[in-house]
């Protein structure tokens, strides 16, 4: 086989990039804090730079080989139970992923960021913060199960600690809770894990290999509706699946700002992303049969959320709510087995991903100054932070659905796909969305507008930093609400060539 | 008779008798250079061990047979297996000696019976593993077990030492007692005591149920379940890891446990293999009750050396679903299962002497072995807090340490569909035990250390030690390759001679359907 090996390197650059950093960082004093910024500054640009070359370089159209960019290495063949191709180090892209690596570059780079103004133990929290970003990469680029999984348990695994030792707000009791739910769901993915390369008897975790497998009858249908829940409550729980949610808002309330950025940017997607590769991918006549249900749990996650977010007094606790809702949202998208629905799911990721860490910049930015992040302690603050408004404000609207930005393309997307097949459920997401500018609208009018309170005569207006961070995301969120054909392209490419699709 | 398969042993052998003799004729001598001889003995068992990997399986024939019928009558055969448990147990006496050379200095009088007795240990744990008869078995083990109990009470000023050691005599001989009686029953129904013999024996007597039999089976599995600490006969472990001095703990926890899983593979691949339908729903019950009593008392603790005994037990339940998949699969199956066995129980040796070093390291300059105690470790010895974090995760299965790659592949070598139930539950004891490891790595990064505790050093020599042994969790946990295949290799004898007498069995039994149509 040949393999387009020269940008096989540049994924497998991607990946390590974040554990080269980790790895310096490790050897870099702990006092030296100017040093762990550049540094982690520096592979933070390199990561973003890689992710833009990877989404550019994705071929897409008739001809295009529906993974690129492969790049594959023998770990352990041959071995008792492996055979052929056993575990293999195996990389590489599909639209779906291209886009998911180019979120995961924009936002690991702006929660840098967002991240160099924090002052305790800054060595200790970049090193876990690589760590993170590195294991996101890897759940984004394997192509085999073992280092899959590998990945995405690494990519959980730094949260307890993250934000135990660097959150606030009851950060031991979210910390525990985030971390002993996540692991929960690891527990099924583990069983499926099991079971299915048992039953496929390949003896190899290659999952172009296993997909295969799924899709031509060796792993019978029977077996995979039994075991296809497995796998979509394993990976809901990161994606905040109602009714496994309920680590999400505890979770993103104790978390610092640049953890709960990556965390709701990329980390939730993980989840959403495992449902397409092993789910979808993996179990297409499980898929099927599951998927109404998968509906149903979209639909109340999006309402749910939502009508939670319009309670709420904490600005955390909203967006945790509304990421609830609008990873509802993109469940509600992978739920219509259609190919815009999907598309739009998957969109949604992306959009939600960077909207999502605007919003908790912004928040972060503000609670840092005045410690505390309940709404009725605001007022006014257009007065004294005008530039912070206006790019919350952006946030807020990609959140809400405006046209021309992300979150409209996105939804307008899941919406079709949803209407198309389940009609009584688009207009349940339609409704949800309305509620989105309802708690989007209210929180705006309590803190920026209305009376102002003296209290924060002196709070500061973003930092250049911040203001560099926030100018990225808006970016990603302008460009994809106004010109998504390059978003739409590679995805929908990926999307079409799923088992049992309609498009 | 070829004796020069003993050489590694004679060596061994040799220098806990010559260790053991130089403090006796020089009393003076320091005892920390009696830990540095001991750990260049192990090196040289290990370096003499190593001549015969790969080597055809040659067996010690049994006195009067006059070597006749090679390989069936045999008392003791090295091969791979036996290798690979050389190895194992050569490394794990070399590490514990370092690991002990500043603790017994600082605590007891003399020490040179104690390091003899870590090499004596280690050669019982290589003759369980090469043990191809059951009264041998049994002697190997109790050779083990001796050393195990003067190791445990070596402290003698120590109550808590003593007191261990005492507990851990008198439910040791208990088990061994359960262990002889399951033989002899076994020795009842079959006649001969050798692997082989029991396994033609025992097909030949045809399917029908005896109580004997199973009794037989159900008692030597409680006796190597005393000894490798499988619940319901756990209840010593706690006790025993709480009172021995704190590398023994670690050694306990490693070779002890290695040991029996030697005995069992050995044992339950060859001898009882025809008969698997009469053993395997208890080792299936036995794993169950083993992880989950192991992981959900380890919540409770507060003390470090009672938690890892806990959480070892838990460990040893992971293992014995190994066990129970060997009883419900093919000579395939078993051969895959062992070998990812064998690669998780190199995994977990590792973790766990990774972690006496550093707890060692720790408690040298603490004295303290409560959980509390580790309060604020990232401020006062961050490379120990995180050596610990690493064997601790490498334990709960996380990835990047070895745990994580060791454990998927041994579940997955074992899992069939009448065993997914039990793979299901290992893996949710593993998400339990996450919770107790994630307790003590609070203490360590989420407090501030108390008042007055300073940054500490660490002795440079075990420093370099916890690094190695943290170096390699994460190699294994990274690439397991090498000891995959390894183990594989070590397996191989297991099951091809089991293979070997199933098809003699089988041509026997067609013949005689020949002879009587």
């Amino acid at each position: 086989m040949t393999f387009d090996e020269g940008q096989g390197y540049v994924v497998l650059a991607t990946l390590l990039a974040p554990l080269v950093a980790m790895t310096i960082l490790l050897f870099v004093p702990g006092d030296r804090k100017d040093v762990v910024r550049y540094v982690s500054g520096f592979f933070g640009a390199v990561m973003l730079a890689l992710s833009i070359y990877i989404f550019v370089a994705f071929q897409f159209g008739d001809g295009a080989s529906s993974i690129q960019m492969q790049l594959r290495w023998d770990w352990i063949e041959n071995t008792a139970f492996l055979g052929e191709d056993g575990i293999q180090l195996y990389l590489g892209v599909d639209g779906i992923s291209a886009a998911m690596a180019l979120l995961t570059g924009i936002v690991a780079f702006a929660g840098t960021l967002a991240a160099s103004k924090l002052d305790y133990r800054t060595k200790d929290f970049f090193i876990l913060y690589w760590a993170l970003v590195g294991g996101v990469y890897g759940t984004f680029f394997a192509l085999d199960l073992f280092f899959f999984f590998f990945f995405y348990e690494l990519a959980v695994m730094p949260l307890y600690l993250l934000i135990g030792v660097w959150g606030s707000t009851r950060k031991e009791y979210g910390a525990m809770k985030l971390t002993l739910m996540l692991v929960a769901g690891s527990v099924l993915i583990w069983v499926g894990i099991f079971a299915t390369v048992h039953e496929a008897g390949l003896g190899t975790f290659n999952m172009p290999a296993l997909w295969a497998a799924g899709q031509d009858g060796t792993l019978d249908p029977t077996f995979q509706k039994t075991f296809f829940p497995f796998f979509v409550i394993g990976c809901g729980v990161l994606a905040a699946l109602w009714p496994f949610h309920t680590w999400s808002p505890d979770g993103h309330m104790s978390a610092p700002t640049a953890v709960s950025m990556v965390h709701a940017g990329v980390l939730m997607k993980l989840g959403a992303f495992g449902i397409i590769r092993l789910g979808i991918q993996m179990l297409p006549e499980g898929a099927e049969f599951w998927m109404p249900g998968l509906m149903v749990l979209g639909t109340i996650g999006a309402v749910y959320g939502a009508v939670a977010a319009l309670t709420q007094r904490d600005f955390k606790l909203i967006s945790g709510y509304s990421s609830v809702s609008h990873m509802g949202y993109v469940l509600m998208g992978l739920a219509t087995m259609n190919s815009i629905g999907i598309t739009g799911a998957v969109m949604q990721m992306f959009s939600h991903g960077v909207m999502t860490a605007l919003v908790f910049l912004m928040i972060g930015a503000l609670y840092d100054q005045a410690h505390t992040r309940d709404l009725k302690d605001f007022g006014g603050l257009g007065k004294v932070m005008p530039m912070w408004v206006v790019f919350y404000t952006i946030a807020g609207l990609a959140n809400v659905g405006l046209p021309g930005l992300s979150g409209f393309t996105a939804e307008f997307h899941i919406f079709v796909g949803t209407f198309k097949t389940y009609p009584l459920f688009g207009g349940l997401a339609v409704f949800a969305a309305a509620l989105a500018a309802a708690y989007m609208l209210r929180m705006f009018s309590i803190v920026f507008f209305g009376p102002f309170n003296p209290r924060w005569s002196d709070l500061k207006d973003l930092t250049p930093l911040e203001r560099m961070s926030g100018a990225l995301l808006i970016g990603s969120i302008v460009i994809m609400g106004v010109w998504w054909a390059p978003f739409v392209d590679r995805i929908g490419f990926s999307v079409e060539q799923l088992p049992r699709m309609v498009s | 008779m070829d004796y020069k398969l003993f050489i590694p042993e004679y060596i061994a052998g040799g220098c806990a008798v010559a260790i053991i003799g130089l403090e006796l004729f020089m009393p003076k001598v320091r005892r920390d250079i009696l830990a540095y001889l001991t750990f260049f003995a192990a090196l040289a068992w290990g370096a003499a061990s190593l001549f015969f990997v790969g080597s055809d399986p040659k067996t010690f024939p049994m006195p009067g047979t006059g070597g006749v019928e090679e390989g069936v009558a045999g008392l003791i055969q090295v091969d791979n297996f036996t290798t690979f448990f050389r190895l194992l147990g050569a490394g794990i006496v070399a590490v514990v000696a370092l690991q002990s050379a500043a603790y017994m200095r600082d605590r007891a009088q003399t020490a040179s019976e104690y390091y003899g007795l870590l090499l004596v240990a280690g050669a019982g744990m290589v003759y369980m593993a090469a043990a191809r008869e059951l009264i041998t078995a049994y002697i190997s083990l109790e050779l083990l077990s001796f050393c195990l109990y003067i190791l445990v009470g070596y402290l003698k000023k120590d109550k808590l030492s003593s007191e261990a050691s005492l507990k851990y005599i008198l439910l040791g001989a208990f088990s061994s007692a359960m262990l002889l009686y399951g033989i002899s029953l076994i020795y009842g129904v079959t006649g001969t005591t050798t692997y082989d013999g029991i396994a033609a024996a025992l097909s030949e007597r045809g399917s029908d149920t005896d109580p004997a039999v199973v009794v037989g089976f159900v008692l030597i599995l409680a006796g190597v379940g005393f000894k490798v600490s499988a619940a319901p006969f756990h209840m010593w472990a706690p006790d025993a890891y709480q009172g021995a001095p704190l590398p023994i703990t670690g050694f306990l926890s490693t070779l002890s446990k290695a040991a029996g899983f030697a005995l069992v593979l050995r044992l339950f691949s060859s001898a009882f293999t025809t008969d698997a339908e009469m053993w395997r729903w208890a080792v299936s019950v036995l794993a169950a009750a083993t992880m989950l009593i192991g992981n959900l008392v380890a919540i409770q603790q507060t003390n470090l050396k009672r938690l890892v005994a806990y959480s070892s037990i838990g460990q040893v339940g992971y293992m014995l679903i190994v066990i129970a998949a060997i009883g419900y699969g093919d000579a395939e199956v078993g051969r895959d299962a062992s070998a990812a066995l064998l690669l998780h129980i190199v995994g977990y040796v590792v973790s766990t002497l990774a972690l006496f070093s550093a707890l060692t390291a720790y408690y040298n300059k603490t004295g303290d072995d409560s959980i509390e105690g580790l309060r604020g470790l990232s401020e006062t010895q961050p490379f120990l807090a995180l050596v610990i974090t690493i064997s601790l995760f490498s334990f709960a299965g996380l990835p990047f340490f070895a745990g994580f790659a060791t454990k998927l592949l041994m579940f997955q070598a074992a899992t069939s569909t009448e065993l997914l139930w039990l793979i299901g539950l290992g893996v949710l004891n593993s998400f339990i035990s996450l919770y107790y490891y994630l307790m003590v790595m609070r203490q360590m990064y989420l407090f501030d250390p108390m008042a007055g505790l300073k940054r500490f050093s660490v002795n440079p020599l075990l420093m370099v030690l916890t690094a190695g042994l943290a170096a390699g969790i994460v190699f294994i946990g990274v690439y397991p390759g090498p000891v995959f295949e390894g183990a594989e290799r070590a397996t191989n004898p297991l099951f091809d001679r089991g293979a070997d007498i199933a098809s003699t069995i089988a041509g026997g039994n067609e013949d005689a359907q020949a002879r009587n149509p």
